[in-house]
C-alpha cells in the first residue's frame, strides 16, 4: 500500500522578516504547500544546530531556517551567523548522509510572503522527492543492524547459580 | 574465591585500546592503596579470571565495576549486561563507555565499509580469498562461534543502566584517584556516595575556563591542520586557526592538550547542559569565521563564507571525534542519498 507522502518540513523563522513574510503570506491569501511548521525565533542567529538535528531526528524531514536579508538584521549580522552556521552544518550532515535539500537556509523580508510561499512550496516537493526521512526507523532502526535485535542470555543462565 | 571481607573490583573491556586499564596504574604508588582496600573479583588485564567466574558469582556480588569500551559486538553488550547484574555500581570508565569515543566513529559509515576497510582493500592486506568473519563457521572439529559484529557503535549507557560515568580518553589520574576516593569513603565509612547517573571525576563548565592560554576576540579566515602550523606559544589555538574543541568540551583534565599546542580533542564530552558536542562545537566554530559582512552582496557573502568552512576537511570526525554515539543522530544514514561518512 502506497501512500500519499507529505513532508514534514520544520521552519525556524525569525522574527522581524521571515515570520512577518509568513503572516503577509497568509493575509494576503497567498496558496503555498501546507508542510512547513513555522516555529518562531527572535533572529536565525538564534538557531542552534542542536535544533535542526533534533529535528531531524524526532521525524521532520527537512529544515528550513528562514531570516532577513543579509545587511537588513534586525541585530546587525545575526543572519550572517545563521549562514556560517549553516554552510558549516550542511558540510557535516553531508557526511551523515542527510541528503543537501533537506535543510535549506532562505532569505525572506517581512514584505516578501509570495518569496517565502515559493520557497516553501518549492521544498516540500524537493523533500517530498527525497521521500521520508523516518531517522528513527530507517537509520537506528532494526533494519541497520541495531544493536536490540540480538539476545543476549545472561538471564538463564544466571537464574540455575 | 577467599571471603576476606573486603569490597570487590572490577574492570573490564569493551571496544577500546586498553588505555584505561594503564590510566588505572597510571594513579602511581596508589595503586597499592587499591590493592589494600579492594579484592579484585574480575579484572582480565591483570589477572587471570575467567567469564564463568563471573557468572557463578551472586548477584551483585561486585561492589564497583569499572567498565571501560564501547559496544561494539555481542560479546561486549553480553559482558555488559553480565556485569550489570553482577554489580551493585557499574561505573562507564572513560570516553569510549561514556559516550562511543573513537570506536563510534565507524558510526559514520557502515559494517559493510569498515569489514572491507579492515579484511579486503588495504594495502598490508592479503586476503586473496576474501574471507570476513562469520558468526558462525563450519570446521572438522564442529562449529565454531564468534560475536556478531554490530552494525552501529553504542555506548554502555545505551545497552545498561549506568550509575557513574567517568568520562575521558583516558581519565586524568588525579580524576580518577578523587574518584575511588569518594567510593571507598562510601564503602568503608558509609559515606554518600553522588547521586546515581552523574558525571564523576570531571567539571562542569569549559576546558576554555581552566586554559590558561591567552584570548582575544576571534576572527578566522583559514583554519589549519595541526601540522600545518607550529602554534605560538600562549596563544589561545582557536584564534590561530587549529580547531581547538575547548569552548564545547566539558572541564577537569586540566587544559593539558592546548597548553602543549594540540588543540583540545574533546575527550570530556559535552559540557553541563549540552546534549549534542558536535553541534554546539559547530556552532561555536561557525562563530570565530571572520569572513563576510552584512554589505557584502548574498553571492559573494556565500562564496567567502563557503571557502573558509572548506579548510575543515572533516567537520562530522572532528567535532564527534568522541561523542558520535552520543550524537543526536547517532550514526549515518548510509543507503541514503550521498551518505558514505565522506564528503563528495
Amino acid at each position: 500500500m502506497s501512500k500519499h507522502f507529505e513532508p514534514v518540513i520544520v521552519g525556524f523563522l525569525c522574527n522581524w522578516c521571515s515570520y512577518r513574510a509568513a503572516d503577509l503570506a497568509g493575509t494576503a491569501r497567498i496558496h503555498y504547500a501546507p508542510n512547513m511548521r513555522p516555529i518562531r525565533v527572535m533572529c536565525s542567529g538564534r538557531v542552534d544546530p542542536q535544533f535542526v538535528l533534533k529535528a531531524l531526528k524526532d521525524g521532520a524531514d527537512g529544515v528550513m531556517i528562514a531570516g532577513c536579508h543579509p545587511g537588513e538584521c534586525h541585530y546587525v549580522e545575526g543572519n550572517i551567523k545563521a549562514l556560517r552556521r549553516f554552510l558549516l552544518l550542511k558540510r557535516m550532515l553531508t557526511q551523515l548522509g542527510v541528503e543537501e535539500e533537506r535543510v535549506q537556509l532562505v532569505w525572506a523580508s517581512a514584505s516578501e510572503g509570495i518569496i517565502l510561499a515559493e520557497a516553501v512550496d518549492r521544498m516540500t516537493e524537493e523533500v517530498r522527492d527525497l521521500g521520508p526521512l523516518n531517522w528513527q526507523e530507517n537509520v537506528l532502526g532494526r533494519g541497520n543492524g541495531h544493536v536490540v535485535s540480538i539476545q543476549v542470555e545472561t538471564e538463564l543462565e544466571s537464574e540455575e547459580v | 574465591m577467599t571471603e576476606n571481607g573486603k569490597p570487590k573490583l572490577a574492570m573490564y573491556w569493551g571496544a577500546s585500546c586498553g588505555g584505561c586499564e594503564i590510566s588505572i596504574l597510571n594513579i602511581h604508588e596508589n595503586i597499592l592503596v587499591v590493592d589494600e582496600i579492594f579484592d579484585v573479583a574480575f579484572f582480565p588485564c591483570i589477572a587471570d579470571f575467567k567469564v564463568q567466574h563471573v557468572k557463578d558469582y551472586p548477584d551483585e556480588y561486585i561492589d564497583v565495576c569499572l567498565f571501560n569500551g564501547a559496544i561494539r559486538t555481542s560479546e561486549n553488550e553480553e559482558m555488559a549486561k553480565l556485569l550489570r547484574q553482577k554489580s551493585k555500581v557499574l561505573v562507564a570508565y572513560g570516553s569510549c563507555a561514556y559516550e562511543g569515543c573513537i570506536p563510534a566513529l565507524s558510526n559514520l559509515t557502515s559494517k559493510e565499509a569498515t569489514f572491507n576497510a579492515v579484511y579486503l582493500d588495504n594495502p598490508s592486506i592479503d586476503n586473496p580469498e576474501g574471507v570476513l568473519p562469520q558468526p558462525v563457521s563450519n570446521v572438522p572439529e564442529g562449529e565454531l562461534e564468534i560475536p556478531v559484529f554490530y552494525n552501529t557503535v553504542k555506548s554502555l549507557g545505551q545497552v545498561v543502566e549506568v550509575d557513574y560515568f567517568l568520562p575521558g580518553c583516558p581519565p586524568e589520574p588525579p580524576q580518577i584517584w578523587a574518584v575511588l576516593q569518594v567510593v571507598v569513603a562510601a564503602l568503608t565509612q558509609g559515606a554518600p556516595l553522588p547521586p546515581a547517573g552523574s558525571i564523576i571525576g570531571a567539571g562542569t563548565s569549559a576546558v576554555c575556563e581552566e586554559c590558561p592560554l591567552d584570548k582575544h576576540e576571534k576572527t578566522i579566515t583559514r583554519f589549519y591542520r595541526p601540522y600545518e602550523i607550529t602554534p605560538e606559544p600562549n596563544l589561545c589555538l582557536l584564534e590561530q586557526g587549529l580547531v581547538c574543541m575547548g569552548p564545547a568540551t566539558r572541564n577537569g583534565c586540566g587544559a593539558l592538550c592546548p597548553q602543549v599546542g594540540m588543540g583540545c580533542r574533546g575527550c570530556y564530552g559535552p559540557p553541563e547542559g549540552v546534549i549534542d558536542q558536535g553541534a554546539k562545537m559547530l556552532s561555536a566554530i561557525a562563530s570565530v569565521i571572520g569572513a563576510g559582512d552584512p554589505s557584502m552582496e548574498e553571492d559573494d557573502l556565500e562564496r567567502e563564507i563557503q571557502a573558509v568552512v572548506d579548510t575543515i576537511p572533516d567537520p562530522a570526525g572532528t567535532f564527534y571525534r568522541f561523542s558520535m554515539a552520543h550524537s543526536l543522530l547517532k550514526r549515518a544514514q548510509v543507503n541514503g542519498g550521498n551518505g558514505k561518512g565522506e564528503l563528495s
